[in-house]
């Protein structure tokens, strides 16, 4: 069938090219040198890809070699002999077999060790077993799951929550819900590793300003400001985030929450605030920074906060509106993904919440406590040592005055005089970081934390067990 | 869009996958190209060379196929000795011409290598392809009509003025206007403990889904929603027993990382018994599975790194390597042809734009996929991974427990020694009813966990009970303590598993996955006949779980049905049988192929 079509369309080819005007000519020509430029540049572009032989593929394979699968971990490393405690971790502790004080773990309101609570627990097991066995859209929502959730809600005046299945899950997977690529989040630079996690998973752009640094945040969002004016259809799609921490577990600081929130409001950023440490510890009756602060909360766009420190259970949550909240459900990857949380550590969260709520005083005790072992340690600046942490905090951080200048010889002398205390009946140990990892560098700390049974007599002795470490490592 | 191949009476569309040891993807699918080309081949002549793979269509209008195996041995009978070699390669490029019976049967022949697994992804239909994809388009178009229309019943930000939307538009329609249509098929709330049955308390809707009321009333259903492989969720017990001692030994946290004081005995004990379950030198454990992946993956890869990961990977994967900052490909799912290519191209082209070498390469890998039933083609996997020197890190988080003779996993099923696998993780949540994940591997591996690993720093260690379930469960799984209970349990699972597959590959719905695997999905594609299956099957007492898009491709809605060892025969014919009558009246016999039709038989318990 070639044979009569092809001259046909010769002719007619010719035929066209005779009556076409200059222009079409030209335009033709151009788009046919194209043509052929495009083509030689992908074949080009192939013919540079598959210029390898499968003999020189193979001995390229053969050549390389991999870095091995982790490097060597040297042997001393602290955390490959970490201290075993015997026992529950109440008030007192049992570490590598010495009855110490506790003024290591968070237990800030011994509820890790209080028989209603454990009773709760145990009943729990007896109802439901002990996992949930499937993530909360597939069987695995129980109805203490949603006991809670209302309980928290209901606790903290707020629409709704939401209970994950794991403190450090919660924050880490509730920022990357609502912030994605391309907004902005300003963040304290102090903020716990959780949450720096969270920054990264949501591949947003990151703006850290100094801690508790007001005037800072200002400075960076007025440039931001001045940035988006430059480009408003850009800005128009960017959400703006202000994530902060109510009291610092890097610092033991409260957050100055209300021109935190004034510069929120006047930027029009939304604020995600992280209580894993303040909630059931600040305020009158245990409500949060934001008590403390007396700030309406609903100012707050989303409160998150852990049931591992205070609550003396596992798993963290987050509450706010129901506009708010009810989004993580879908798209909270730590809660849709994985099992819930598991019934006994429900409700003995549970048990907890409903003991904060009956014994308010409780709180009062603790910031008492507070009070009392803040005031030790700002004694203790003359051997060597200077606190950091706000009165109310029952988190304290104690650094070395004059440290020596190599970081890893500071670490090891921080770990000798956690040895030392423990060696003389107090727990207190460094707080652990992962340095390469932090966003900030961090400054090593005994990270010291408060129990609401302790007694003057109690923090006296371990001040002078602080003062006898001071001069055995000669500090001062 | 996978639409299947167009109904052809000699190309059914069944992929059959047998397992051979030592058979790289690349070699199968060149082999089977080359009966394509020499016509017809008989299945002996393919079989007689154990080297090669061949995926094999046997059908032909004038031979009788039985795809189905009786009393417990996998045979797909070629009667009249003879089938064409039909070559129909679609995504899963290896797998073997299966030949037994009549014919030379070559991976049988050799006693000790596992009995040959099957594997099935039986193409949608062209018709319910369209129809999938109509059905969907018209819930889109009737949503954005009704939000129109009328405002939507829902919480709006209140004092937020000014401020950039929060949400994606299309996101929150789509919750709003097509996933609220089905939304009381999850999340339902349970009262009891997870067990064989389980206890739904009752709500219902009186808004189409914008809320839900408890009526107070509660529903007794049989559970094949919930992640209870072995049968471990159970209130008393050595378990629950065990556990609640361990709470009055250690109450139910530490409040403390395991760098800081929240290491007890407990854990050790686990950490112990956790290497030893699983025959490696060490071991570490997490707080929660979805964390063990996340968290532990960004210490092992750093940017320079090369990740290959299988494209059905579980999220806590595709969010630890996010948090890496590695290079991550895909590949295709479970397409040791594709892994091969992508990993080849990978060492011999370096890192994009400099060319430099990868610094290490990971093929990261499932067991059991928890969407598809399928399992991980783990001693193809492991040649490849060995050929490009790359490492292998595999998730066991459904199989553990759950697969091989003694329940240690995968790498048990295959008979794979597990110092092959570089890193082996899992989670507790499923077959050991508890919760929380393992890394496992060298000692080298885990004290750099140890040292270097997120949650070791930063996350709170394992709450004592949670621990304790594991140790006792894990012990009772290898015989310890005394009985063969565990052992009856493992095999109690993998009877279930055979004969409910069967069952219903019989009643020729089309279901995913290995003939071994006890996560069974049901394909139902349309996404409003998830809802009607989950609806009907709740009706009738039975609990199970929809999955649909965005969880799976947008035409592949189903039901997944996770059996357990807590399952009798009795509770699984009732299901099979509720089955049969909504398969009938919501027509999900989409299979095309050929039904065995004989009587399927359950495996006796001494077997």
């Amino acid at each position: 069938m070639g044979s009569y079509w092809l001259p046909t369309s010769i002719n007619g080819f010719l035929g066209d090219i005779k009556d076409a005007s200059l222009l079409h000519f030209v335009l033709e020509g151009f788009l046919v040198a194209w043509l052929i430029w495009f083509i030689f540049r992908k074949s080009y572009k192939s013919h540079h890809r598959h210029s390898l032989s499968k003999e020189e593929e193979d001995k390229i394979i053969s050549e390389w070699t991999p870095e091995p699968l982790v490097k060597s971990t040297p042997q001393d490393h602290p955390a490959l002999k970490p201290h075993v405690v015997t026992g529950k971790a109440g008030h007192y502790i049992d570490v590598d077999g010495k009855p110490c004080l506790n003024l290591a773990t968070h237990n800030y309101l011994s509820f890790v060790d209080k028989p209603q609570v454990e009773e709760c627990a145990i009943q729990s097991i007896r109802k439901y077993g002990v996992g949930s066995c499937g993530p909360r859209g597939f069987y695995g929502t129980v109805d203490v799951h949603l006991e809670l959730e209302e309980k928290l809600a209901k606790f903290m005046g707020m629409e709704e929550a939401c209970v994950y299945a794991y403190g450090f899950s919660t924050v880490a997977s509730a920022i990357p819900a609502y912030a994605k690529r391309n907004d902005i989040i300003f963040v304290d630079e102090q903020v716990n590793f959780a949450i720096q996690k969270g920054l990264d998973a949501s591949r947003s752009r990151i703006c850290y300003f100094k801690h508790n640094d007001v005037e800072d945040l200002e400075k960076l969002m007025l440039e931001f400001e001045a940035e988006a004016g430059k480009n408003p259809r850009k800005a128009k799609v960017t959400r703006r985030f202000l994530v902060i921490e109510g009291i610092y577990m890097n610092t033991g600081k409260i957050c100055p929450l209300p021109a935190l929130l004034e510069l929120a409001h006047r930027f029009k950023c939304r604020t995600i605030l992280d209580e894993n440490v303040s909630f059931g510890t600040l305020g009158e009756t245990g409500r949060g920074v934001t008590e403390f602060y007396n700030i309406n909360r609903a100012d707050v766009d989303l409160i998150v906060g852990s049931m591992e420190w205070a609550l003396g259970s596992i798993g963290g949550f987050c509450v706010g509106s129901s506009f708010i909240v009810e989004h993580q459900r879908l798209s909270g990857l730590g809660y849709c993904f994985s099992a819930s949380l598991p019934p006994l550590l429900t409700s003995a969260a549970m048990a907890s919440l409903e003991e904060i709520e009956k014994n308010p005083e409780l709180i009062t005790v603790l910031h008492k406590q507070c009070q009392l072992v803040h005031d030790a340690l700002a004694n203790l600046s003359e051997f060597g040592y200077s606190m950091s942490g706000d009165i109310q905090s029952p988190v304290k951080h104690l650094y070395l005055t004059n440290p020596p200048q190599d970081a890893e010889k500071h670490r090891s002398l921080l770990h000798s005089i956690s040895q030392y205390c423990i060696k003389n009946g107090v727990a207190i140990i460094p707080a652990s970081y992962l340095d390469h990892m932090e966003a900030r560098p961090r400054t090593p700390s005994l990270r010291i934390t408060v129990n609401v049974d302790l007694t003057p007599a109690e923090v006296e002795a371990a001040s002078k067990v602080l003062q006898q470490a001071s001069s055995e490592f000669s500090l001062s | 869009m996978k639409v299947g191949a167009f109904r052809e009476p000699e190309r059914l569309m069944r992929r059959e996958v047998a397992v051979v040891p030592k058979v790289t993807a690349g070699r199968a699918e060149r082999c089977g190209y080359e009966d394509e080309a020499n016509g017809t081949v008989t299945v002996g002549e393919t079989c007689r060379r154990p080297n090669m793979a061949t995926e094999g269509l046997l059908s032909d209008g004038a031979h009788q196929l039985k795809t189905f195996a009786v009393n417990g041995k996998h045979a797909l009978n070629v009667v009249n000795g003879k089938a064409n070699g039909v070559v129909h390669s679609k995504k899963n490029g290896h797998v073997t011409a299966h030949c037994n019976g009549t014919t030379t049967g070559v991976p049988q022949s050799e006693p000790k290598k596992k009995p040959h697994s099957k594997e099935s992804f039986e193409e949608v239909p062209l018709v319910t392809a369209v129809t999938t994809y109509m059905g969907f388009y018209l819930l889109v178009v009737l949503g954005y009509l009704n939000q129109f229309l009328f405002a939507p019943p829902v919480a709006k930000e209140r004092n937020r003025k000014g401020y950039v939307p929060l949400y994606n538009r299309f996101e929150q329609f789509y919750s709003r206007y097509v996933y609220r249509r089905i939304r009381d098929c999850w999340n339902r709330p349970i009262c009891s403990v997870p067990g064989a049955e389980v206890v739904l308390k009752d709500r219902i809707t009186h808004d189409y889904g914008w809320t839900f009321q408890y009526t107070g009333l509660e529903k007794k259903c049989l559970n094949l929603g919930s992640y209870n492989y072995l049968g471990f969720a159970e209130a008393t017990g050595q378990c629950a027993e065990d556990s609640i001692q361990s709470i009055k030994k250690y109450a139910c946290a530490l409040g403390s990382t395991s760098h800081e004081l929240g290491t007890s005995p407990i854990h050790l004990e686990l950490e112990e018994t956790t290497a030893r379950f699983l025959g490696v030198e060490a071991a570490i454990t997490f707080g929660m599975g979805f964390a063990t992946n996340a968290l532990n993956l960004p210490c092992l890869l750093s940017p320079g790194c090369l990740v290959i990961s299988d494209e059905k990977n579980h999220a806590s994967l595709i969010l630890g390597l996010r948090l890496s900052g590695a290079t991550t490909r895909v590949f295709k799912h479970n397409n040791m042809k594709n892994l091969e290519k992508v990993l080849r191209t990978a060492v011999v082209q370096g890192q994009p734009k400099t060319g430099a070498p990868w610094k290490k390469i990971f093929i990261v890998a499932e067991g059991v996929y928890s969407m598809e039933g399928s399992l991980v083609h783990l001693p193809e996997v492991i040649a490849l991974k060995k050929k490009y020197k790359a490492y292998l890190f595999l998730d066991e988080a459904h199989s553990v427990g759950a697969m091989g003779p003694r329940g240690r996993g995968v790498l048990d099923y295959y008979g794979v020694n597990p110092h092959d696998v570089d890193v082996l993780m899992g989670t507790f949540t499923k077959s050991f009813g508890s919760a929380g994940g393992y890394i496992a591997g060298s000692k080298e591996l885990v004290d750099f966990l140890r040292v270097n690993s997120h949650a070791a720093c930063y996350a709170s260690t394992m709450a004592p009970p949670i621990a304790q379930q594991i140790i006792t469960s894990m012990r009772i799984i290898m015989g310890e303590d005394g009985t063969n209970e565990g052992q009856k349990r493992v095999m109690q699972l993998a009877r279930n598993t055979r004969y409910f597959r069967r069952r219903l590959h019989q009643m020729g719905v089309i279901i995913y996955g290995h003939e071994d695997s006890p996560v069974v999905p049901l394909l139902v594609y349309m996404f409003s006949k998830i809802g009607a299956v989950v609806r009907t099957l709740a009706k009738k007492n039975i609990a199970a779980v929809g999955v649909g898009f965005p969880a799976t491709p947008l035409m592949e809605g189903r039901i997944r049905f996770c059996l357990s060892a807590a399952h009798t025969k009795e509770q699984l014919d009732n299901v099979l049988d509720v089955l049969e009558d909504i398969a009938e009246t919501l027509g999900l016999k989409y299979s095309q192929l050929p039904r065995y039709k004989g009587v399927i038989q359950y495996e006796d318990e001494n077997k």
